[in-house]
């Protein structure tokens, strides 16, 4: 009876111990699609700077990766992915942040209970539809008054700064609803309007709530493709801060538009613009990945101040 | 002398009163506004986008394949390839997620490794789309020659880029399930796989099926990924095994998106829009409609 019992639990035990290895091969996976990630983009990106010089990649002014001559300079795609970020910042952050604010010390619950999943829509849309927005109904409308081309990096930056709206509002509205009543209450107690609670006393507590926000939409605007492969252009071209204007007015290329022409080209496997693609895509999932990291090491440390 | 002292004070200091109290109540609406700036503005965008597809989404643009002529194009083989690669993603990412994020809440010691699997997941859902076209192109199309642009390729690929995001929703759902309900199972004499499989699992479905839906409702607007890996910008018939080439939505709207043609621009292409997001829509409502049966059931 009891050598029964035994091997029962036996039986338990050993499929406890296989599911176990199983979930943890699941979340091991994660670890290996990073891995993956950084080999894949490695391997090709060497082979890369085999044949072009890393020198030159990182301090080249021109990129023409498929016509002659070719030229393999990253900087000009990081100026204008530099362009759409500030652009989309611009719009963003701020109406990001008085989003937040609004619906964390503001809004009624009932109130907040549908402006939130509203604005979490925004996010979720489709890019090759705000792409296909941007081309079609936002250049048009700006044209009426200014002096743009088709492809232009303003209506882009628009269309990726409403798309990063919610990144920026829901995690800084976490950061301002994880500070304590009693701050606010004391506030109060002095005075305060709900004005002055809300910019000197919320904001600047929930402070590392906010830029971590701030960079984790960025990181974002940096990494959005369709919006800008469609509604940018593809021309790639140094900031030239001598004519503000024409920063925003004309065509640009950014590094993931740059990255979609390649791709959508046919060019073969072992060409350098192929490589080239690769070394583009290191470059970005660099920056991106940093940039995320240090949103994740700053938003930790508000969380443990207050909890 | 005294009267009029007398009267500055109180003016003063309601005119200062007026003046903090105007500048709350105009910030107050500042920041209504901000708040609605987003949403007024996708409004008015898919309104127009609705507007232009009056007339193009018809039966006819629902079952024929892509054509140079505008008034034949169709959307057919894209909107099958969309739908199966879905089908695909869901049974790649439903069990590999629920993994994970089993592992990681019932398993899993609160150890450094726990820690850095953690950290890397939310590393992972902030790592570019195009990125992981990369990740597509050089491991399943290059090393593995699974082939350029096929369902089996996209379908690994897009799996790739939602899985953190089912991990980390399924974990929220598993972490909701009282702990005393764990307690109970182990109580009665359940070992820990039983205590998952007939109390935390059924308690945390709901949750987890949301998180996995609204992941697939991501995973059908993806482009950049599908671009990468070589996905053909036309397909005129429809997938009918795991290594057929396949066009999806997106993919049609993004080459459709380049035609010059007025009637392209304003037409099929706000037609083929409208599709992909009735479709996202549906996908999207599917969930909440589960979000909220579950609610309902718990609070009776």
């Amino acid at each position: 009876m009891s050598t029964t019992d035994l091997s029962r639990d036996g039986v338990r035990s050993a499929r406890g111990t296989a599911m176990r290895i199983l979930f943890a091969l699941c979340a091991f996976l994660s670890i290996l699609t990073t891995v993956a990630i950084v080999l894949t983009l490695l391997l090709d990106a060497v082979d890369f700077f085999a044949a072009v010089s890393p020198l030159e990649f990182l301090t080249g002014t021109k990129w023409s990766p498929t016509n002659e001559p070719v030229a393999f300079g990253v900087l000009p795609l990081i100026s204008g992915t530099l362009i759409v970020t500030f652009g989309s910042a611009a719009i963003a952050l701020p109406i990001g942040l008085l989003t937040a604010i609004y619906l964390s010390e503001y809004a009624s619950d009932r109130r907040r209970a549908y402006l939130k999943p509203a604005l979490e829509v925004l996010a979720s849309v489709p890019t090759v539809i705000y792409g296909y927005f941007a081309l079609v109904y936002v250049t048009p409308v700006l044209d009426t008054f200014l002096p743009l081309s088709t492809f232009n990096a303003l209506s882009a930056s628009i269309m990726v700064g409403i798309m990063i709206i919610p990144m920026v509002s829901s995690i800084s509205e976490d950061a301002m609803s994880a500070v304590p009543d009693s701050l606010r209450q004391a506030s109060y107690g002095l005075g305060a309007t709900k004005f002055t609670v809300s910019t000197s006393v919320v904001v600047p507590a929930a402070l590392s709530g906010i830029f971590s926000s701030f960079i984790l939409a960025l990181s974002r605007a940096i990494g959005e493709t369709m919006i800008v492969a469609i509604a940018a252009g593809q021309t790639p071209r140094m900031v030239d801060l001598t004519d503000p204007a024409g920063l925003f007015l004309d065509s640009i290329q950014t590094m993931t538009a740059a990255m979609v022409q390649i791709g959508a080209s046919d060019v073969v496997g072992q060409s350098t613009a192929y490589k080239g693609l690769f070394a583009v895509g290191l470059t970005l999932f660099v920056i991106t990945f940093a940039m995320n990291l240090v949103s994740e090491w700053v938003a930790s440390r508000y969380r443990e101040v207050y909890r | 002398m005294s009267v009029e002292t007398g009267r500055d004070e109180p003016d003063g200091e309601s005119a200062f009163g007026t003046v903090s109290r105007t500048k709350d109540v105009a910030f107050r609406y500042v920041a209504l506004v901000a708040t609605l700036v987003g949403i007024v503005s996708l409004a008015l965008l898919l309104a127009n986008v609705a507007a232009d597809a009056v007339g193009w989404l018809d039966w006819q643009f629902l079952t024929s394949p892509p054509h140079p002529n505008p008034f034949e194009a169709g959307i057919f083989p894209a909107l099958v390839g969309s739908i199966a690669l879905m089908l695909l993603i869901a049974l790649i990412t439903f069990p590999l997620g629920v993994g994970a994020a089993i592992y990681l809440e019932e398993y899993a010691s609160d150890g450094l490794l726990t820690r850095f699997i953690q950290i890397n997941i939310a590393n992972l859902a902030g790592v570019p789309s195009v990125v992981y076209g990369l990740l597509g192109l050089g491991l399943f199309v290059g090393l593995l020659n699974l082939g350029f642009g096929t369902l089996l390729v996209a379908g690994f690929t897009i799996s790739l880029l939602i899985l953190p995001i089912v991990i980390i929703t399924s974990q929220e759902a598993i972490r909701a399930v009282p702990d005393s309900q764990r307690q109970a199972s182990y109580g009665m004499g359940a070992t820990k796989w039983q205590t998952i499989r007939n109390v935390v699992l059924p308690r945390a479905m709901p949750g987890i099926l949301t998180g996995t839906i609204l992941a697939l409702g991501r995973a059908i607007g993806e482009t950049a990924p599908l671009i990468m890996i070589g996905a053909p910008t036309t397909v005129f018939g429809v997938p009918n095994s795991l290594f057929s080439k396949i066009s999806a939505m997106p993919m049609q709207i993004y080459t459709w998106a380049q035609y010059p043609e007025t009637e392209f621009q304003y037409g099929v292409v706000a037609a083929a829009a409208v599709t992909l997001l009735v479709v996202f829509l549906a996908i999207n409502s599917i969930a909440i409609l589960i979000r909220n049966r579950y609610q309902q059931r718990t609070e009776q």
